[in-house]
């Protein structure tokens, strides 16, 4: 087993959330990890990034190559499309569909989404409003890792212990929000992909 | 087997300080080496034990502060990214001619390819500069175990270790097993109350024995095992790769079966015998290394009359950069595996100010100021306000080093340029503005000087600032004249205000100061939410 993650967004729309949700259902699962991150500059409202690495033996480089990764995971649609040189054939893009527009020269979100509807091997979800529904817009990154569930070769159950892990200190209403939200993110998933 | 930490590489290597019985730690901020020292400071183990952990003014007085603590008998630790060793380099050099008394290890962290640099120096060159071993890890145990083995070998040798990151494995996590913690060292003074006089005298006898244990060191290299040498079959071609570089080969053998011999470094000064093997055994070869050539240049020599050996010097691997698994895939012959292209309707998407941030209402009222006189007058230093060099607000003409605006400006109003105008933010002021303003001052030169006070080291994370609350005393302490030091609000209402303080000091024919002091919005929102978090707590 072998899944090759790259998580995409913007500075300050908290990817590593996910990296580490994901991070702790894999380390539990026995699984080996590598997880690359960036800091600095980067963090300013400019693209950032992570690689996740999944495997059931050691893992080599900390980078993923070109044309091996398995799954973008974005909170943004125009950053899902920045990563794809990375990109398997058989990979899968699983990206928000609500823009994050702090530049003048943003496209037109239909133009981004012509692209990210051109690739097969896509789901697109508006996990804002999701999340919003559910009463709590902060858990929309916990949607989209709902939404990429399914390809994680991780099982749902696992997600779901590392969410009740990692929120364990908040109290039961920020756990059961933030399990709400993975269901209705992986729900959306499984009626959508092809 | 015990439960592994998800470490970043810089975490790996603050446990591994405290594993190995450190009593203290010292650092400027950098990226990417900032978290070494954040996570030994928010250790409870080494609260515990009383480490000392914490920022230094610069690279330079850290260095020194080590230095000492090594002198009366302690294990110390310093840290910082690649420039910083320039800072620090003339107590590093001659820390290699005193030799030290507890183990000390320096931390340097490359950033190959610049994601947040001016360079992209390679800090294996000062190692072999100053005739100390170096360690390059190739993953973030291989950091942790080398922190323990450095401080045995610092200690064994009596020698300072550096040792040398890049980015990639700083800033990556992965599973580190720990080892069992050492007691720190009891105060000793040295038993040779010579060693840490460098009088020519001195410096010379040392120089000769710091020459005669080069054998030494490159023994330890051979038999430390982060060498290592493995026979292919195929004998076209012989590998050498160093620190990370090894797991972009092995990533592109996924059976890990390398039909060619390689030779994977991680210790340094590389011993002859093992270049020499795999030299002599392989028709070819090929050399893989974050940063310069310096292996490969070290093979070729500089007429390089023998075997092929490709690298970064003959183009095989690009001559700048940091490596990836792709790059060293076409360097061996296989294909590349990119995948589709970026669709142009991606634009890009550049860090910029914080909506809000104190520097941002600095440099509208300076452009209003300086608008009369044109561009080209604004010398500038690093830090988040180097952000100001692009779209919208064009502030400043120069960022160099740490320290320069205020230097630059003084050197271009000797030239006879006016206005001069330097503007640098506080950590950079106490890092190493000081001096230059020492200068300015002793000679009156027609400078303004603008501080930018936010209160913190904005820049790397929010890291303390040396003088918050004193930067206006320390600059009348440096002979800067009280009715030339001003101090203003960065906020749209005080536009006007601040534009035209800066406009009349403009005028003035000696140094003037502007401290814009309000607090970074990051740190002032993270202070907030702390202060709740204990509210809560009560
Ligand atoms: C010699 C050296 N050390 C460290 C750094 C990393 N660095 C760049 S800017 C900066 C601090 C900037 O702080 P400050 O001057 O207060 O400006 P701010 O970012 O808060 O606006 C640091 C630590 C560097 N570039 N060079
Ligand atoms: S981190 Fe602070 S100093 Fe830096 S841009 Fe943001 S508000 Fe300004």
């Amino acid at each position: 087993m072998k899944k090759d993650i790259i998580l995409a967004g913007v500075g300050g729309q908290g990817i590593l959330s996910i990296a580490t949700t994901i991070g702790m259902a894999a380390l539990d699962a026995g699984l080996f990890l590598k997880q690359s991150e960036i800091h600095g500059m980067s963090q300013r409202g400019g693209d950032v990034s992570s690689n996740l690495r999944i495997a059931d033996r050691d893992i080599a480089s900390d980078l993923i190559p070109f044309g091996k990764a398995d799954i973008i995971i974005s909170v943004e649609p125009m950053e899902s499309l920045r990563y794809l040189p990375y990109l398997s054939k058989e990979g899968w893009i699983v990206t928000n569909t609500k823009p994050f527009i702090n530049i003048p020269n943003y496209p037109q979100l239909d133009e981004v989404m012509k692209e990210v509807n051109a690739y097969e091997n896509h789901i697109a979800i508006d996990a804002d409003e999701i999340a919003k529904e559910l009463g709590s817009p902060k858990s929309a990154n916990m949607v989209i890792l709902g939404a990429a569930a399914p390809f994680l070769g991780i099982e749902y159950s696992a997600l779901q212990q590392a969410i009740k892990k990692i929120f364990g200190k908040k109290g039961d209403e920020v756990i059961q929000t933030n399990l709400d939200a993975l269901q209705r993110g992986y729900d959306f998933a499984m009626a959508n992909k092809k | 087997m015990s439960q592994k930490l998800m470490l970043l590489g810089d975490e790996a290597i603050g446990r591994a300080a405290i594993d190995a019985g450190i009593s203290g730690i010292y650092a400027y901020p950098g990226t990417p080496s900032t978290e070494i020292t954040e996570y030994v400071m928010s250790s409870p183990e080494a609260k515990a034990g009383k480490v000392r952990a914490g920022w230094s003014a610069n690279e330079k007085t850290a260095m020194e502060s080590a230095l000492g603590m090594s002198y009366a008998g302690k294990r110390s630790m310093v840290c910082m990214k690649h420039v910083g060793m320039n800072v620090a380099a003339d107590a590093f050099i001659n820390s290699a001619i005193t030799g030290v008394n507890g183990g000390m290890i320096i931390v340097a962290a490359d950033d190959p390819s610049m994601h947040s640099s001016q360079n992209e120096q390679d800090s294996r060159v000062y190692g072999k500069f100053a005739l100390l071993p170096v360690l390059e890890p190739t993953n973030q145990q291989e950091a942790y175990n080398m922190v323990h083995y450095g401080f045995d070998l610092s200690e064994k040798l009596r020698l300072p270790v550096l040792m040398r990151i890049t980015t990639r494995i700083a800033h990556s996590r992965a599973g580190v097993e720990r080892k069992e913690m050492r007691q720190q060292n009891e105060l000793q003074l040295p038993k040779d109350k010579m060693q840490f006089i460098l009088l020519p005298a001195v410096a010379r006898r040392q120089y000769k024995t710091l020459l005669a244990k080069q054998t030494e060191l490159e023994k330890e290299a051979s038999q430390a095992g982060f060498n290592q040498y493995t026979e292919g079959k195929d004998k076209k071609l012989g590998v050498i790769t160093t620190g990370i570089a090894y797991n972009y080969l092995i990533e592109n053998y996924p059976d890990r079966n390398i039909p060619y011999s390689v030779l994977k470094i991680g210790q340094y000064p590389i011993p002859e015998s093992m270049l020499r093997k795999i030299y002599d055994t392989c028709d070819e070869l090929l050399v893989l290394e974050d940063g310069y050539p310096v292996v490969e240049e070290m093979l070729k020599g500089s007429l390089n009359l023998g075997k092929p050996i490709h690298g970064r010097l003959d183009g095989s691997v690009p001559r700048d950069g940091e490596l990836n698994p792709n790059l060293v895939a076409v360097a061996l012959g296989m294909e590349d595996t990119r995948g589709k292209e970026i669709p142009a309707v991606v634009a890009g998407r550049p860090p910029a100010l914080c909506k809000g941030c104190p520097h941002i209402f600095s440099f509208t009222a300076l452009n209003e100021a300086v608008a009369q006189w044109g561009k080209g007058r604004v010398f500038s230093d690093i830090g988040c306000y180097t952000l100001s060099a692009l779209d919208p607000l064009h502030a400043i003409d120069t960022t160099v080093d740490m320290g320069a605006s205020i230097t630059m400006a003084k050197g271009a109003a000797d030239a006879g340029l006016f206005p001069s105008i330097a503007v640098i933010g506080d950590s950079t002021f106490t890092h190493s503005g000081i001096t230059g303003l020492i200068d300015c001052v002793r000679e009156k030169s027609p400078v303004t000087i603008i501080i930018l006070d936010n209160e913190t080291t904005g820049m790397t994370g929010g890291q303390d600032s040396a003088a918050t609350g004193r930067i206006e005393q320390i600059c009348e302490g440096a002979g800067v004249e009280k009715d030339h030091i001003f101090i203003v609000n960065p906020s749209p209402k005080y536009n006007d205000e601040n534009r035209d303080i800066i406009k009349k000091e403009l005028e003035y024919k000696g140094v003037s100061v502007i401290i814009p002091r309000r607090e970074c919005i990051q740190t002032a929102l993270r202070g907030i939410k702390e202060r709740k978090k204990q509210e809560q707590n009560k």
